[in-house]
């Protein structure tokens, strides 16, 4: 299994005004592809195709069938006030490899306690989500994305809401799993991406997927990421040429 | 006591106990989903439609309870279709919803001719009225709620939960959307005869905050809940025996004084631990 995802000539649109332009996008084993981009340059939307949850409006989409996704949404989506704990939010991550209507298996069972272990939250496992932090909520949010084993994870800008603590924590994690799945993270902060990813995508209308993880002036200019808004002010570009 | 225990000889008594137990089930159940999907307005907005069903089936000869679940479910459903839809602004289609339910029903309630049925009724509900068919109802709608809970209930929780997390993983979002939203607004229409078009809400709102108060498990608050709302129904029956004042108001403030106790022995409870 090499190719396990590949987008030819997707367009995408809401309503009438198309988000995405003629993208050309392929994943393979072991990636791990950072997306950057604006605000509003469609990366929302090229994580809802990728996951089926919107169509495009041409183009295709080839998928390996052994595909299976993992996926950690933002954290702020999360209504952490539903009455629901910790063991159970892991345990809805397994439906993508088991029948919806099964009930937990003890396989299911000691697979969770096994994250829930690997992430450091085991005194948690029958807490409700909400008296968990920002940074349990998400190492609870990753489990559930690991419950299927997944082969590729996709993670909506994990390092926002995030303490700088759990941050470190997080990135070695991911370097972890990506020996054995394939990794696609959206973010915001083009620093600290840029040492973690082995790829960049930077999307705006248009994809352009460089084959190096570093971020240089050029790039960032020739392919019309306005750096201002990535960065949220700062200048990336000249601590990112030390990479 | 014993005059308790006579008026307990009436079968429309029994029935009344019946009622108040099988209704305070399947509210508290229905009760939990609505309050943990904030989906709280939705609910009252299929409750006043209903009416609609209601008047419609009146003025046509028609049990009122088939017109009222027929509108019901509808609304349920189309509340759920237009905001997936996005044409209308949930909150706007809600509230359009429930005053257009209720005009059809007033409408039609006055075009019938000769007698015309107590509108009291309808709004505050008349729980010493229920039949043995509204029993048998009652007793079908637990029975399936209870199996339903039982074989799906982790499916329920999740797509409550993160619908949108849950049609990634292949969830059939959509079709448990729509059939929940179906058995909301038959529990609905079915409690209505106990407390009325407008007092039911209490009725699938008050326990399940009073239980959330001391659990914060989704079946837990839906046992706690039951038994609150078993206690406070039959504490405000008695009260209502006792006092001959509506059934309806007086379970509201009997399930109301729970909550307070409830919620004042939490507080008691926490200031105790915080002094030790």
């Amino acid at each position: 299994m090499n190719n396990l995802l590949e987008l030819k000539n997707i367009s995408a649109a809401y309503e009438k005004q198309t988000v995405l332009r003629n993208i050309n996008l392929s994943v393979s084993t072991n990636d791990f592809i950072g997306i950057i981009g604006p605000n509003g340059g469609g990366k929302t939307t090229l994580l809802k195709l990728i996951l089926e949850l919107i169509n495009p409006t041409s183009g295709e989409i080839k998928k390996h069938p052994k595909l299976n996704i993992g996926y950690l949404p933002q954290v702020l989506d999360i209504d952490k006030k539903f009455p629901i704990t910790v063991e159970e939010v892991i345990l809805s991550g397994r439906f993508t490899t088991n029948s919806w209507w099964k009930k937990a298996t003890k396989t299911n069972k000691t697979k969770c306690k096994e994250l829930i272990e690997f992430v450091g939250l085991t005194e948690k496992t029958n807490q409700p989500i909400g008296e968990l932090s920002g940074g349990q909520m998400q190492r609870v949010l990753l489990c559930r994305a690991l419950m299927s084993q997944p082969n590729l994870l996709i993670l909506d800008e994990p390092n926002t809401y995030v303490d700088k603590a759990f941050e470190q924590d997080l990135y070695k994690l991911l370097h972890e799993l990506n020996q054995n799945m394939a990794i696609i993270l959206v973010s915001h902060d083009v620093g600290t991406i840029s040492s973690l990813v082995k790829t960049i995508a930077c999307v705006n209308g248009s994809l352009h997927h460089h084959k190096a993880n570093t971020i240089t002036n050029e790039i960032l200019e020739s392919y019309n990421c306005p750096i201002e808004i990535i960065s949220h002010g700062i200048i990336p570009h000249r601590v990112l040429k030390n990479h | 006591m014993n005059e308790l225990l006579d008026f307990l000889n009436y079968s429309f008594a029994q029935n009344a106990l019946i009622a108040a137990i099988l209704t305070s089930v399947i509210a508290s159940i229905v009760g939990a989903y609505i309050v943990a999907r904030r989906s709280v307005f939705i609910s009252g907005g299929i409750t006043h439609a209903s009416f609609g069903g209601m008047g419609i089936a009146y003025y046509y000869g028609f049990p009122p309870i088939v017109g009222a679940v027929i509108f019901a479910v509808l609304s349920a459903v189309g509340i759920e279709w237009s905001s997936k839809k996005a044409y209308l602004r949930e909150d706007s289609a809600i509230a359009i919803l429930w005053s257009l339910g209720m005009a059809i029903g007033i409408l039609f309630i006055f075009l019938t001719p000769g007698y015309s049925p107590n509108l009291m009724s309808f709004l505050f509900g008349d729980i010493l009225t229920v039949t043995l068919t509204e029993i048998y109802f009652l007793i079908a709608l637990t029975v399936i709620i209870g199996i339903g809970l039982y074989l799906f209930y982790e499916p329920i929780l999740y797509t409550a939960f993160d619908p949108e997390f849950s049609k990634i993983t292949k969830l059939p979002v959509q079709k448990i959307k729509y059939v929940i939203g179906a058995i909301i607004a038959i529990t609905i229409v079915l409690s209505i005869k106990v407390m009325g078009i407008i007092l039911v809400l209490s009725l699938f709102t008050i326990p399940p905050s009073a239980a959330n108060l001391f659990v914060k498990k989704f079946n837990q608050i839906i046992n706690w809940s039951i038994a609150i709302s078993i206690v406070g129904s039959l504490l405000g029956l008695i009260i209502a025996f006792k006092l001959d004042i509506p059934t309806g108001a007086s379970i509201i403030f009997s399930l109301a004084i729970c909550y307070i106790i409830l919620h004042i022995s939490k507080l008691a409870l926490r200031s105790k631990k915080s002094l030790i």
